[in-house]
């Protein structure tokens, strides 16, 4: 069944963007990301325009992390305050996005920018989780591994404009939280993404917020910044279809409600293992469309369309 | 004899049909709603050679062009090169008009059926269609971008060369079938019927056919471009309702 999307102009087949959706949602919730960084990617793929992939990326990035967050909340495991302290720094990286993302629309080089942020980031996020997921193999094979030291003090906790986080049990400088903040939000906006891959490790090894907070806060916050992030790109440049993100949303939550399921059943290193290689695949994908040389050299742009 | 194209203009004017044939057409749709679902169009143009006389003896033979033009604007056209070991766009040559589609379906080949004057008179041939004033200051090699901007949308199916596709029966009766892809875009859709005869244009009908966004399609799209801080809102509301809902509907589900 083809369906005509409003904004991106172009009909595709309906089962391919709940199916995309589905295996995305899957993905999700087997490994607790947001998908949004493979969601992307894919769409660019199937012939979406990239400014309708990234804006409409980032609205379906709303739906799931609202779907996720509401067991984190249940469970107490947000901390309200440095999510908040997050969220701030979040708008600004998210505005700052946009300009840039409009900037690079006007010079003709958005699809280039895109693709560019992509392979240094999901390649680099991708080499990090490989190694990190090969390293826990070792550790889990060999039991007398040196436990983790479970508090460290870091340079970030020696910065001013210090706070108290009750929940994460911190006190630090609210500075390194708003510049993850604003990192993050940035990358919502260029690459439709929540972030949650760089904000994550970032919690974790910076911030030294402790793990069980961490990925609802981290939810929490992406909630908001990518609402903004898609007002901002709804009003900006006009590229959120939402009858795309419907479908995805769609295809999305079911499919996160059986990877969660499958997750539970599967190993976790192993898993994570997968989930690396998935994403230095998407990576090295986009590599070569850049590298190799082009089937066709010419690209039409309509003027005064994303 | 060839006429030449200012005497027919000439003759036009007074209001005289050079020949004293004209051509009557109509569509089998003037209206092509984009729906949800909309998977292309097919448009049947019929017609009929109306005469005073009898089909003269010993002439050139009547053909009949047919063209379909969506909505024309403003493009850019880029071209990668290599820089630093990644392709990137580097030069651009702006078209002042093309349109968004266009169909031009003959009863011979179109160099048969029409000359060079009249086909730059009437805009007839694809290369025609479009208007790229200036661009040869940017770029030394301009005409390859406008060759590029018809090789895409004819791998698209959006320019359309269909010649012998319109069939001339006894001299009078023509049908043509022009396919709308299902990536055209809104607007007004005009189209010519042509007359000629050695080349010459001797009769010409415009009608028009009107595609538009219906229904949720047109909503969204209006709202979208008019109201986008509310179309952005309604986009995070719809999101944040079926992540709720979804959320809720699997624990009761579970429970």
């Amino acid at each position: 069944m083809q369906i005509y999307l409003p904004i991106a102009e172009i009909s595709i087949n309906a089962f391919l963007l709940l199916g995309i959706g589905g295996v995305v949602g899957m993905l999700s919730g087997m490994f607790g990301v947001g998908g949004g960084f493979l969601i992307t990617p894919l769409l660019f793929f199937i012939g979406i325009p990239p400014a309708v992939a990234v804006a409409t990326g980032v609205n379906q990035v709303v739906a799931s992390s609202v779907s996720g967050v509401l067991a984190h909340l249940r469970r107490k495991t947000v901390d309200l305050r440095m999510g908040t302290v997050l969220l701030v720094g979040g708008i600004f990286g998210s505005a700052l996005g946009i300009w840039v993302f409009s900037q690079m629309r006007s010079l003709g080089q958005i699809d280039l920018f895109v693709q560019l942020s992509y392979v240094v980031f999901l390649g680099a996020i991708g080499f990090l989780m490989l190694q990190e997921a090969l390293r826990a193999l070792l550790r889990t094979r060999r039991a007398d591994a040196p436990p983790r030291r479970l508090h460290q003090h870091l340079w970030v906790h020696k910065l001013p404009l210090k706070m108290k986080f009750r929940t994460s049990g911190l006190y630090i400088s609210v500075i390194p939280p708003v510049l993850v903040g604003i990192s993050v939000g940035f990358l919502a906006a260029i690459m439709g993404v929540g972030g949650g891959f760089i904000m994550v490790p970032a919690m974790i090894y910076l911030l030294g917020m402790p793990t069980k907070v961490v990925v609802g806060t981290s939810l929490f916050q992406i909630i908001f910044v990518a609402a903004f992030t898609t007002v901002m790109h709804a009003s900006n440049t006009y590229s959120v279809d939402i009858l795309l993100a419907l479908f995805l949303i769609i295809g999305g939550v079911i499919g996160a409600q059986i990877g969660t399921t499958l997750g539970l059943r599967l190993k976790a290193e192993q898993l994570r293992i997968l989930l690396a290689l998935l994403v230095l695949l998407v990576s090295g994908k986009i590599a070569l469309d850049l590298l190799l040389t082009p089937a066709e050299l010419y690209s039409i742009s309509i003027d005064g369309r994303w | 004899m060839r006429i030449p194209g200012f005497l027919i203009a000439f003759i036009m004017l007074l209001g005289l049909p050079a020949r004293g044939e004209e051509v009557v057409a109509a569509l089998s749709q003037t209206n092509v709603a984009l729906t949800a679902t909309f998977e292309g169009s097919e448009i049947l143009v019929y017609g009929a050679v109306r005469r005073e006389a009898p089909i003269p003896e010993g002439d050139p033979p009547l053909e009949v062009i047919v063209t379909v033009q969506g909505p024309a604007g403003p493009l850019t056209v880029w071209r990668k090169a290599r820089r630093a070991g990644i392709w990137v766009n580097v030069e651009a040559v702006s078209v002042s008009s093309a349109p968004s589609y266009y169909a031009v379906a003959t009863s011979g080949l179109l160099g048969d059926v029409l000359t060079a004057t009249e086909d730059l008179r009437h805009r007839v041939s694809i290369p025609r269609a479009i208007r790229a004033f200036g661009a040869a200051d940017t770029v030394p090699d301009a005409e390859a971008f406008t060759d590029a901007l018809l090789r895409i949308r004819e791998e698209d199916g959006l320019y359309q060369l269909l010649e012998g596709e319109v069939e001339l029966d006894r001299d009078t009766l023509f049908t043509a079938r022009i396919s709308l892809p299902a990536n055209i875009t809104e607007g007004v859709y005009s189209t010519r019927i042509f007359l000629t005869r050695g080349g010459a244009v001797i009769d010409r009908f415009d009608t028009a056919i009107d595609v538009s966004k219906v229904g949720i399609e047109r909503w969204l799209f209006v709202t979208a471009h008019e109201q986008p801080v509310f179309y952005g809102l309604l986009a995070v509301l719809i999101a944040m309702f079926s992540g709720w809902a979804a959320s809720a509907g699997f624990r009761y589900l579970r429970s």
